[in-house]
């Protein structure tokens, strides 16, 4: 091991950060959690070698002026496991995970690509299922699947079924929202309760099934984001939709993207008793776990309430909660008012979440 | 949530720390042993909420931290091997040995697979009769009984392919050695609540009354911390010094006596090295003579490891109580949670990694300029 390991070291001298990935020489499970390792690759490596302006802004979707009008393109793979669980499948997954990318840019999503990676053996029967909640979930959310491709790659090679879906939308005129533009004064909103995905896959993982009644949150957001945007567009600042990683690192890209300080108070944080206790018992924390049908605002302080009640009058919004304020103090960090009354630090994270030992 | 909201309500919380306020007469050094009561201290901020000069130190009882380099580097060799399934609760696969971790012997293509129970390995065992599936056991008191059932479960059904590679070390003789530590700061103790839930607490009259010093079995949630510190601080202005119960909802005197009686069959006491502290003697636990052949120590006889710790890691310090993580010199620089170079700053448990996650919005500079750490403060 030690010496593949060492031979296997690249050259990090024309990198352009002084500390690049020396700890990592190939590629862990934790580059693609979500956090701070993903994070390297994008800063060392992707954004070094593709720089342009439409790549730097490193929203959830790409904003494209094309002379005629402006457009978002996103594009997003889909590898999860189970495919199927409580409240959904990698089907609505492919659709609604680009959906919603296209949607917290301020898009209005207009058509998506599919491409099928399967593996050799694969069921038809659920092949057909997937294809099924994709076009169910695609009417559901007004857009048209329009092009795709398939691969299959020999047994072993894959995990069953990989899905990559790609989307453009038109930008509305007169709104601008990106992770760049939250401001001190800011208030935060979320539009539901958070982790519902992440514990939800979690509770039928091999290995760790537990009976819960979690279900997945997965829902496309593009309509109740245009009732916002249509009644408070200017007031609202930056979107994301928090998935892989959780609310804390969306909230810490947006502290880092926009030189901000943000300031959440637990206690608000609208999280379900089961999912609560899910993570109690596997030593996680909420504010990590995966989401795939919630939106997180930044709001001018002065709409906040319109927008609080507009979220709560849309049934995928009906727990949203004001959670939290930018600040000018403590730039590029995320810290969290406890219900003890002390703050903490609520830190990127490194790789993936790990269960702690006892 | 039942049993935990409750003991998380900020108002009460706030009048516990006002009632220590009340009974401080003069600055105590606390030691809470466990890195669970860490974790949730850092996590609450209830450093934060204790009067001036009530400092609380950092215990070892984070298992990833004071688990032997040399055993990590054997961990890793054993799962780089091929036909070898090695199994591990999550957070050792981080843990950083003499070369690379755990997670970059999987992305090396060794079969590295995160359990939440030993006796998940026993079944992967079952189900992979042409495997060899490994067990990291590490671990206190807390979580010696589960791995003891996977081995008693092993023999049972006669499974030649499991083994475990064991690191168990135990409370008491930590404590001991901290106190017998030249130049030991600690005037009270929190006792981990898990560990006394296992084995109750008639280890301990006979410490307190050898060192004169209050030890307080303690719970986790905020509440209970609160009220652990508080017992332990009423002691000590009073002069005395008593085992006290905290925890009385989870811990009782003599413990789960199911769970010793395993203990006792499965393992024997033994001399340990902790990662960063040195050899304590009689402070683990090994495979006993009648389930050695299920230890994978012996099974993979792995030779030639040489190990090497980071000169810059002051680990040892952080975990005696001698310093605090913002006094280590490489802290939040060479030392991150991304670049750790030492086990404190790898699990969430670690005192260097709770102070670096939880406590960073001071800054490192800020902490270390101090001399202090985020504890023993004015109130924020």
């Amino acid at each position: 091991m030690s010496d593949d390991l060492k031979t296997g070291v690249p050259d990090f001298s024309g990198w352009s950060c002084p500390l690049p990935l020396v700890g990592y020489p190939a590629i862990v499970m934790g580059h693609g959690g979500g956090g701070k390792l993903g994070n390297e690759l994008v800063e060392h490596l992707f954004l070094p070698a593709f720089r342009n302006p439409e790549l730097e802004n490193l929203g959830d979707a790409a904003v494209l002026d094309l002379g005629g009008g402006r457009l978002a393109m996103s594009t997003d793979s889909f590898v999860v496991q189970p495919l199927f669980f409580p409240g959904g499948s990698i089907g609505e997954l492919a659709v609604n995970g680009t959906v919603n990318d296209l949607a917290v840019s301020g898009a209005e999503p207009k058509f998506l690509s599919a491409s099928f990676i399967l593996e050799e053996g694969f069921p038809l029967a659920q092949l057909a299922a997937i294809v099924e909640a994709m076009a169910q979930a695609a009417a559901t959310a007004g857009v048209k699947i329009v092009t795709g491709d398939t691969k299959v790659v020999e047994r072993g090679h894959g995990d069953g079924c990989y899905i990559n879906t790609a989307g453009v939308g038109l930008l509305r005129p007169g709104i601008s929202v990106s992770p760049l533009h939250a401001m001190p004064g800011d208030a935060i909103l979320v539009s539901g309760t958070i982790g519902d995905h992440g514990m939800a896959i979690m509770s039928v993982r091999e290995g760790l099934e537990f009976e819960s009644q979690i279900r997945s949150d997965c829902a496309a957001l593009n309509g109740m984001i245009a009732e916002v945007l249509a009644a408070a567009g200017p007031a609202v600042h930056t979107m994301r939709d928090p998935t892989r990683g959780g609310l804390a690192s969306t909230l810490n890209e947006i502290a880092l993207a926009s030189g901000v300080g943000i300031e959440i108070d637990e206690p608000s944080l609208p999280v379900r008793p089961e999912v609560q206790s899910a993570c109690e018992l596997l030593g996680l924390d909420p504010v990590y776990v995966a989401n795939e049908g919630k939106a997180v605002f930044f709001v001018a302080p002065e709409a906040a309430d319109i927008i609080l009640a507009i979220l709560r009058a849309h049934p995928l919004g009906k727990d949203a909660a004001r959670i939290g304020r930018v600040t000018a103090e403590h730039k590029r960090m995320l810290v969290a008012r406890t219900a003890m009354g002390a703050n903490r630090v609520i830190p990127i994270q490194i790789g993936e979440q790990l269960p702690r030992i006892c | 949530m039942k049993y935990l909201t409750e003991f998380r309500n900020g108002e009460i919380a706030q009048r516990m720390a006002r009632e220590i306020a009340a009974v401080t007469t003069r600055p105590w050094k606390i030691m809470e042993v466990c890195g669970g009561q860490t974790h949730s201290i850092i996590k609450n901020g209830i450093d934060q909420m204790l009067p001036t000069g009530i400092e609380m130190i950092h215990g070892p009882g984070c298992p990833v931290c004071v688990t032997p380099l040399e055993l990590i580097d054997k961990a890793l060799a054993i799962a780089a091997q091929p036909g070898v399934i090695f199994c591990s609760f999550g957070d050792m696969l981080r843990v950083p040995g003499t070369e690379g971790d755990l997670f970059q012997v999987k992305g090396a293509g060794g079969d590295v697979r995160v359990v939440y129970s030993p006796l998940d390995a026993v079944d992967l065992a079952v189900k992979n009769p042409d495997k060899e599936v490994v067990f990291f056991g590490v671990g206190f008191e807390t979580t010696a009984p589960a791995n003891a059932m996977s081995v008693h479960v092993a023999r049972r059904r006669g499974l030649k392919n499991f083994s475990l590679l064991v690191s168990h070390v135990l409370v008491p003789p930590a404590i001991a050695a901290i106190l017998e530590s030249p130049g030991n700061k600690v005037q009270g103790f929190l006792l981990a609540g898990h560990v006394c839930s296992v084995m109750g607490y008639r280890e301990y009259p006979s410490l307190a009354e050898k060192y004169h010093i209050p030890l307080v079995v303690t719970g986790f949630e905020p509440l209970d911390l609160l009220d652990g510190i508080r017992r332990c601080v009423i002691q000590l202005e009073a002069g005395r010094h008593e085992v006290e119960n905290a925890y009385e909802r989870i811990v009782t005197f003599y413990g789960n006596q199911a769970a010793q009686k395993l203990l006792a069959e499965v393992f024997e006491v033994t001399d340990r090295a902790w990662r960063g502290i040195g050899v304590i003697p009689k402070s683990g636990w090994r495979l006993s003579e009648a389930y050695r052949a299920f230890d994978a120590e012996e099974r993979f006889q792995i030779t030639g490891i040489h190990t090497e710790e980071s000169p810059l890691c002051r680990a040892g310090d952080v975990l005696r109580g001698a310093i605090k993580p913002a006094e280590c010199a490489a802290f939040g620089k060479e030392c991150t949670p991304r670049h750790p170079l030492g086990a404190t700053m790898v699990s969430s448990e670690g005192a260097c990694a709770a102070y670096y996650n939880y406590g960073r919005f001071l800054s490192a500079e800020e902490l270390a300029g101090a001399g202090i750490g985020l504890t023993g403060g004015p109130n924020v």
